[in-house]
């Protein structure tokens, strides 16, 4: 039977994919599982695999060419088949899962918020939307139960969906309607540079507005002491480059360390809100945000909890390392539970984070500075300081928790001797 | 007795406008200086339409009879009668229009309206009376008239404007028209229909400038093949009157001097403002801002006198969009889209973006045309030349643009504006069943063909 092969879901915030290069032409075999086609999304250029067997009939998008979801992409034959007539409706092969998609589905925590939702139905009363506003929703990830229209009637049209936020945070009808507020635009000139918006781009625009018009943010703020930090890494370093193949540890390695254990200590942050229950996860997932030539990614290193100060170091090496040449798998990405984010190395004294939706905090690391610091003998004295900056989603972290999340942070990284026990 | 609202015209947009306000309980006048209906109703779309009628019946008997099985013998026309229909049918118009005042309970005030001042509006009467009346607000909507040709005045006999072109009292032999638009298109086909030799003079590459240009190269093609002489990219460069005739020169392929019993200016418009305050314009034509208020506070305006693209339903709905939203709270929008129609034979009716401008704003469309000569019914009743085009955006799938040539064109283009202001897709065009026989089906098979679908032509 005749099969359209389609722009499959590569990653959790894809709208349309570009295809890099096909692997076969067209009156090639092809079996289950055989590398096809390059799709670049808006993460990373990865290899479509076949989900049929058969003879690649037609091609539809050439390379270089962009194709939205499900969009048809070439035309699968079985050997000795007649093409179809022109019109004739031709199933599409079942989409190719990935295993971001499969923990998406699972656990309704780690999807992201950017998930394409279903035109929703609030409480079984008919959206009013345009043909054109539905498609354009579903394409998206747009709710069109928390839009205002502005059409005729107040129906949702184009424009509408344009200007609303991607998601809509919780399922439908569950919040309360948002109106769309239109964009604030700029005046530009002739001099004026416009440069039109990259897809990944575009997902840090929504998912970076959703989050700061629909989390309820809190910050709090501690200075810690980092001389300590600085010897034990110092000592480790030097004892590390005496062995062949040595990592070199970073202050960032540690951090980490010490964010992943005291999120094992103080359980109710490692959580995230979800509509009517809060979900506090198994694992302590941390996505790291890395920086690239487009914008900012955040890779996640799973399971962190079970992993040394070493596979954590080489774990972030890769990821970074991946990110920056678009490497990086689609479920590399998914499932994170909370944010760190380390202006460090770029001298910054102080900052607050946005919330990484949907976790519930993120964790922003200045750099370390020195300063006259009063110790334990009433004496000014040349110190080591770090800001540590927390920004909490108050409807499932509250100050107290927040509060005892750093202390305990504070506690491993003024004491790093403790990360390793 | 202080109105809460004086509107100052009565054509499309001015009566609208007061009939719209008074329906929302406000005390409302219209002052009208010739009669209500406006040119529209009195000197353009109605009357135009009534004499287009004749001409198509005449056209028909004469160069179709035959095919239809018909004989006829001794086929003439009366001239006077011919006008006089058309004149029979704007009176019906106009007077209905004076009944609908009265219904509505919108004092009608006869006489040319002058700004006094805000909040007063003076009315001239036919005997020279003035009379200043007190109102709220203002709604200025005083049209435009035919633009005469530089240094060549409107005489009503030899160089005319729309206006006079309908009441001719002798049929002239040879017209030029000069301009393409679409009263010069329509003029051109009545005075052909019925045996003038006529002569179209455009400076723009092809006829109808603003339509699609397959449009009107089709349109161009039917023309001459009627007989009707098309001088395009041709610039008028002398006019001469001489009495009896006119004398046109032209430049284009090449130089010639046009002879003619009467020249008809079609060459646009030119805005008719009120007297009294002195109000913003550019080029001619009120400034209004986003609810339709004019420099002047308290002043409105809506219809021809700001501006293209000087149509009567557009002007109509701009008087409904501004009078609501004094009154009846909201934000006014302003026109975005709309359809345009010319009612010659075959007609022509559009709307949203043509193909040219669509590949001007860089957008991804795709086409789907459907040509009638393939339509059962075209076939039937014996007219099927034309056809019906489509843009739909890559993407989506949304009407960008329709485009018809052909039998009853101006009536279907209807479903596209709707199905554009909708944001219908094509799939909810191509899920519509559309009657059979019909000339609409077109529209379906056109949708069709622009996805591969359709099913009496090949795709």
């Amino acid at each position: 039977m005749a099969t359209i092969i389609e722009m499959p879901k590569l990653s959790d915030t894809m709208t349309e994919g570009t295809l890099v290069r096909w692997l076969k032409n067209p009156g090639d075999e092809i079996e289950v599982g055989q590398e096809i086609a390059e799709i670049e999304t808006d993460k990373a250029t990865m290899s479509m695999e076949a989900f049929d067997d058969g003879i690649l009939h037609e091609i539809y998008v050439q390379a270089g060419e962009k194709a939205p979801l499900g969009g048809k992409l070439a035309l699968l034959l079985e050997e000795g088949e007649e093409p179809p007539a022109p019109g004739t409706e031709v199933s599409s092969g079942s989409t190719p899962t990935t295993a971001a998609e499969d923990t998406a589905a699972q656990d309704p925590a780690t999807a992201p918020a950017a998930v394409p939702l279903p035109v929703p139905v609030a409480d079984g009363a008919r959206v009013k939307a345009s043909p054109l506003a539905r498609k354009i929703a579903a394409e998206r990830g747009v709710n069109l139960a928390q839009i205002q229209g502005t059409g005729p009637g107040g129906r949702i049209v184009k424009r509408d969906v344009e200007n609303a936020p991607v998601g809509g945070g919780a399922s439908p009808g569950a919040a309360a309607p948002a109106s769309a507020v239109a964009a604030i635009r700029p005046t530009s000139g002739a001099n004026d540079e416009r440069i039109p918006l990259t897809g990944m781009r575009t997902i840090i625009a929504e998912r970076l507005l959703a989050s700061k018009t629909q989390i309820p943010h809190f910050y709090l703020n501690i200075d810690v002491d980092a001389a300590p930090l600085l010897a034990f890494r110092k000592q480790i370093n030097q004892a590390a480059e005496k062995s062949d193949n040595a990592n070199k540890y970073t202050i960032n390695d540690f951090i980490l360390k010490a964010v992943v254990q005291s999120a094992v200590a103080v359980p109710d942050v490692n959580a995230s809100f979800d509509v009517d229950a809060i979900v506090r996860f198994a694992s302590v997932n941390v996505s790291v945000a890395v920086a690239v030539d487009e914008g900012l990614v955040t890779p996640v290193i799973r399971d962190a909890q079970d992993k040394s100060l070493l596979e954590i170091s080489q774990s972030v090496k890769d990821l970074a390392t991946r990110a920056r040449a678009k490497k990086l798998a689609p479920e590399e990405f998914a499932g994170g539970t909370l944010t760190v984010s380390n202006l460090g190395s770029y001298g910054i004294d102080s900052f607050d984070a946005i919330i990484n939706p949907p976790q519930a905090f993120i964790i922003a690391i200045s750099s370390i500075r020195k300063t006259p610091v009063v110790d334990a003998n009433d004496q000014i004295v040349i110190g080591q300081r770090m800001a540590i900056g927390m920004s909490c989603d108050h409807r499932v972290i509250d100050g107290a928790v927040g509060a005892q999340y750093l202390a305990e942070l504070r506690r491993l990284i003024e004491s790093p001797a403790l990360m390793l026990l | 007795m202080a109105y809460d609202l004086i509107v100052i015209g009565g054509g499309p947009a001015g009566y609208v406008g007061a009939i719209r306000a008074a329906q929302l309980g406000k005390k409302v006048a219209c002052v009208e200086m010739d009669r209500a209906g406006g040119t529209c109703l009195n000197w353009g779309c109605i009357p135009t339409k009534s004499l287009l009628k004749n001409a198509e019946i005449y056209h028909l008997l004469k160069h179709q009879a035959d095919q239809f099985g018909l004989k006829v013998e001794g086929l003439s026309y009366d001239w006077d009668k011919v006008i006089g229909r058309s004149r029979s049918v704007s009176d019906r118009l106009a007077g209905g229009i004076e009944f609908l005042f009265k219904k509505n309970g919108v004092d009608y005030i006869r006489g040319e309206g002058t700004l006094e001042g805000p909040g007063k509006v003076a009315v001239t009467d036919a005997s020279g009376a003035k009379t200043v009346h007190e109102t709220k607000d203002i709604l200025v909507a005083t049209g435009c008239v035919s633009r005469p040709f530089p240094d060549f005045p409107f005489n009503g006999k030899t160089v005319l404007g729309s206006k006079e072109a309908m009441v001719l009292a002798e049929q002239p032999k040879e017209m030029v028209i000069i301009g393409a638009g679409a009263i010069g298109i329509e003029f051109a086909y009545f005075f052909n229909a019925f045996g003038t030799k006529v002569t179209v003079v455009e400076m723009m590459p092809h006829i109808l400038p603003v339509e699609d240009d397959e449009v009107s190269v089709a349109l161009e093609k039917s023309f001459k093949k009627q007989g009707i002489n098309i001088l395009t990219n041709t610039k008028v460069t002398g006019t001469k009157n001489t009495g009896s005739g006119v004398e046109i020169t032209v430049e284009g392929k090449e130089t010639q001097v046009l002879k003619a019993d009467a020249v008809l200016i079609a060459i646009g418009v030119a805005p008719v403002l009120p007297d009294g305050m002195e109000l913003k314009t550019d080029r001619g034509y009120l400034v209004t801002d986003d609810r339709y208020q004019t420099s002047a506070k308290g002043i409105y305006a809506v219809g021809d006198i700001i501006g293209p693209p000087w149509l009567a339903h557009v002007a109509s709905w701009e008087a409904i969009q501004c009078v609501e939203g004094l009154y009846a709270g909201g934000t006014p929008k302003k026109v975005e889209v709309f359809p345009g129609c010319t009612y010659c034979h075959p007609q022509v009716a559009s709307v949203g973006l043509t193909e040219e401008a669509a590949r001007e704003q860089g957008l991804a469309y795709k086409v789907g045309k459907f040509p009638f000569q393939a339509s059962g019914k075209a076939q039937a009743v014996g007219d099927s030349e034309g056809f019906v085009k489509l843009l739909f955006g890559e993407k989506h799938g949304e009407v960008l643009g329709a485009h018809i040539i052909g039998p009853d064109a101006t009536e279907m283009i209807a479903e596209l504006g709707l199905a554009i202001t909708l944001e219908a897709t094509k799939d909810d065009l191509e899920a519509t069943i559309h009657a059979h026989p019909t000339l609409a089906e077109a529209v379906h098979e056109a949708t069709g063909q622009a996805y591969g679908h359709a099913i009496h032509i090949p795709n």
